[in-house]
């Protein structure tokens, strides 16, 4: 679905040029869910922007559905396949009624007003924000917002959605609600890109790639990654309390079984 | 002191869109100490800070801070708010001439401006070479620093800190409120913390007031209000995880931290 071969992009600005991804190669299978970590700075949302060509590599490709991003002709067709969705809500409403929002993608692609209709309630529907379809966006919550962003992107219906950060601005509600509707998405057989500073919303995902310096350092399921507690721990990330409480138990010579990742695991090795 | 008595505060007074955001909030902020203010999104924290830091006129109740009321202008001297993503309030060229924006307007000396934006810098654990770098050149880490280092250079006797470390890296989260409770409580700086974060609460509150539509549910101690299960629910707030897999294991006693929960489980949990 994604191939990603000897990718390199260079920032040039007047202060010298910043290498900011060098020697990305990986490839996703279509109904993947991926997270990405990395520190600030990593390289996390310039990858993202390859995903939809908002930004051509330097040197090396992306396929995307067998498109090549950086040959022009290919661009609309590779924005009908990836939706992305961003980190602050506010950036991304542009209409002033909710269904407008939602439809605002679909317009520009010449569909059909009454097909529009049909693609609008369907996302709205999907994000359980139908109740909301003709308030102001700006009467909504930072949760409610990003669902709104989330069902443009459902009713452009592309096959993959890319998410920078969609939490980071909203509280453990709108946390939850906002991981529920990524993993819904997914059961439905979307290819989802989720990057995460929240170790635990990475917990979730079936694969994990660990952003440093522009690169990947590693790229292996969740608890592979998050139950190697000091590693990660070097590296400057979190890892989920009961995987850190579980190493440090195990250092006080607790016998308990490899690889505890969920509290509900380690309670169930303590008792 | 900061002392705040029976606010209440309504948007839109007298139009359909009338909204309740305040109802008979009264609470003190003790000098020296760290006050959490926690609550969900539309639990009225917003307000609140804005009305002890003199940003929102009062409707009805007061709110008096060193014996000051709070529309007397002297107060914007004595208290320093922070606002949520602070860093796309910077607008200079460099990030010495950010950080003495303020100190400028309060029509200090040269020579005074420059020593506090010189503090300011390492207080927040900004090496003082980047004070001639464009503050957008910087990392969200730094660029966050610059913006707080331009409310500490204010000098302050009372901080509010709105969601500190919101969207920063778990390593950025953690050096900067490290570094800046640790600078900040050294100056004896009375801080009030807006967060949702109850494991920030946990490790730098001394009290915390938890809001829900717009009424105090409880003032006490972090470890006070873990215990209380109940109240976390109805604000919308999670106890700290470690507190989370104690219950699990159906052990009352409390942790704020992982180092807690590991002695905990020591004294509890047989070593198989």
């Amino acid at each position: 679905m994604i191939r990603v071969e000897n990718l390199r992009h260079v920032y040039k600005s007047s202060s010298g040029d910043k290498v900011a991804l060098d020697g990305i190669n990986f490839s996703i299978d279509a109904g993947e869910f991926v997270a990405i970590i990395g520190t600030n700075g990593s390289g996390k949302s310039t990858l993202a922007k390859h995903f939809n060509a908002l930004l051509l590599p330097t040197s090396g490709k992306i396929f995307v559905d067998g498109l090549d991003t950086s040959d022009e002709k290919n661009l609309w067709r590779v924005r009908e396949n990836v939706g992305m969705v961003f980190q602050n809500p506010d950036s991304e409403i542009v209409a002033a009624i909710v269904e407008d929002d939602v439809a605002f993608g679909l317009e520009n692609l010449g569909i059909a007003p009454e097909k529009i209709r049909e693609r609008v309630d369907l996302a709205l529907d999907a994000v359980n924000m139908s109740d909301y379809k003709k308030f102001a966006p700006n009467k909504l919550s930072g949760g409610q917002k990003q669902r709104i962003a989330i069902a443009g992107v459902i009713a452009m219906q592309t096959k993959i959605i890319v998410f920078d950060e969609p939490t980071a601005m909203l509280d453990p509600q709108g946390r939850r609600e906002i991981l529920s509707m990524v993993k819904k998405l997914h059961a439905q057989g979307k290819t989802i890109i989720y990057i995460t500073h929240f170790m635990n919303e990475a917990a979730q995902a079936q694969r994990v790639f660990v952003m440093e310096g522009g690169r990947i350092i590693r790229d292996d399921t969740p608890r592979e990654i998050f139950t190697d507690v000091r590693e990660m721990k070097r590296l400057g990330f979190d890892v989920p309390i009961a995987a850190e409480l579980a190493e440090r138990l195990r250092q006080k010579k607790f016998k308990l079984p490899p690889k505890i990742l969920t509290a509900n695991e380690l309670v169930e090795a303590l008792k | 002191m900061i002392s705040v008595k029976d606010v209440s505060y309504t948007y839109m007074t007298s139009t359909p869109f009338e909204k309740l955001a305040l109802k008979n909030i009264s609470f003190d902020v003790t000098d020296g100490e760290v006050l959490a203010i926690a609550g969900h999104t539309g639990s009225g924290k917003s307000t609140l800070i804005q009305i002890v830091a003199g940003l929102i006129d009062l409707q009805s109740g007061s709110v008096v801070i060193d014996d000051l009321p709070v529309a007397d202008k002297k107060i914007r001297r004595l208290v320093g708010i922070v606002f949520q993503y602070p860093e796309h309030q910077l607008f200079e060229e460099t990030v010495e001439s950010d950080i003495a924006f303020g100190p400028k307007n309060f029509g200090l000396s040269d020579a005074e401006i420059s020593a506090r934006v010189e503090e300011a810098m390492r207080q927040v654990g900004l090496p003082a070479e980047l004070k001639k770098v464009s503050p957008f050149e910087l990392s969200g880490g730094q660029r966050r620093r610059v913006a707080i280092a331009g409310i500490l250079a204010l000098k302050p006797k009372y901080l509010i800190l709105d969601e500190p470390t919101a969207g920063l890296d778990p390593l950025a989260k953690e050096n900067l409120l490290k570094e800046i409770f640790g600078a900040i409580k050294k100056s004896g700086v009375t801080i009030i913390l807006v967060s949702h974060n109850m494991e920030d609460i946990a490790r730098f509150a001394n009290r915390v007031v938890v809001l829900a539509q717009g009424k105090i549910l409880f003032v006490g101690t972090p470890r006070e209000l873990f215990s209380q299960n109940e109240i976390l629910n109805r604000a919308g707030l999670e106890p700290p995880a470690v507190t989370q897999i104690l219950r699990k294991l159906n052990i009352t006693e409390n942790a704020l931290t992982i180092d807690e929960a590991e002695k905990i489980i020591l004294k509890h949990c047989p070593r198989k």
